[in-house]
């Protein structure tokens, strides 16, 4: 915590702003991973997949995605998807036993509303690709 | 040539038997002592009894456990087992206690579901393409 050393004798003054500015920044790199992972159809693609359905493992996304999306991609690379969705908090891994599972979490969304307020009374509906 | 064996690592074979023969509905082929505890212990299939031979096979190679810990944990199975209907299959196993990782989905022609089979592998059923 480099900013603390600053702190004693000064007053909170100081310590306001630097936590402000600290959570600032911090927001600003929540989202951008936010929007890193679903800049990529992959990714959205496997967020589709678990909105269908929660709790899966890897062989499962992995089947669907080939199987479903005809996707090509290896097992790696998907992988590496998931992490990114980790990073991004859409997605959660949780142990049971001997497996691991992944959840959908929608919560960070909300902030992109939050942002951006919907209008308060919903216009035409319009389907999106 | 003819694939007439195939195997899968057990940990305990008396239990592996009892799942491979009283759950999923195997019939023990060969049941040959090995010399210490080992048996070199086949099933078959009830409708092809001279068909391909599933070894059930001791797992006590140090190999073994990080290999399959691994695809465990990923979800992947070690083997596929063809039934006519995945969803009756899975329906009838569920009522015998038999835990599944992926419940039946359906993927284009294919029909699969993935069940642990309680010896340290995950086993996926499907319907054959038609």
């Amino acid at each position: 915590m480099p900013g603390r050393t600053v702190c004693p004798g000064r007053g909170g003054a100081l310590c306001l702003d630097l936590i402000g500015k600290c959570a600032l920044a911090y927001r600003v790199v929540v989202a951008d991973d936010l929007f890193k992972a679903l800049a990529d159809s992959t990714r959205r693609a496997i967020l589709d997949e678990l909105a269908e359905k929660s709790g899966q493992t890897l062989f499962e996304i992995c089947s669907r995605l080939s199987m479903k999306h005809g996707l090509g991609i290896s097992r790696q690379a998907i992988s590496q998807h998931l992490a990114v969705l980790e990073a991004a908090g859409l997605v959660g891994a949780r142990r049971e036993g001997r497996y691991k599972f992944h959840d959908l979490d929608t919560a960070p969304l909300r902030q992109i509303a939050e942002r951006w307020p919907l209008p308060r009374t919903s216009g035409p509906e319009e389907s999106i690709p | 040539m003819k694939i007439h064996l195939t195997s899968v690592f057990v940990d305990d074979q008396t239990k592996a038997l009892h799942f491979y023969t009283e759950i999923l509905g195997f019939v023990k082929k060969h049941d040959i002592p090995l010399g210490g505890q080992d048996r070199w212990l086949t099933v078959v299939s009830p409708a092809e009894p001279d068909g391909t031979e599933l070894l059930l096979e001791p797992a006590g190679h140090p190999a073994v456990k990080p290999y399959r810990d691994a695809l465990v944990t990923d979800g992947i199975p070690a083997h596929q087992f063809a039934v006519d209907d995945v969803q009756a299959e899975y329906e009838r196993l569920r009522g015998l206690g038999v835990h599944f990782t992926q419940e039946p989905l359906e993927m284009g022609p294919v029909t699969t579901a993935v069940l642990d089979d309680t010896c340290g592998n995950l086993i996926q059923i499907a319907t054959e393409p038609r």
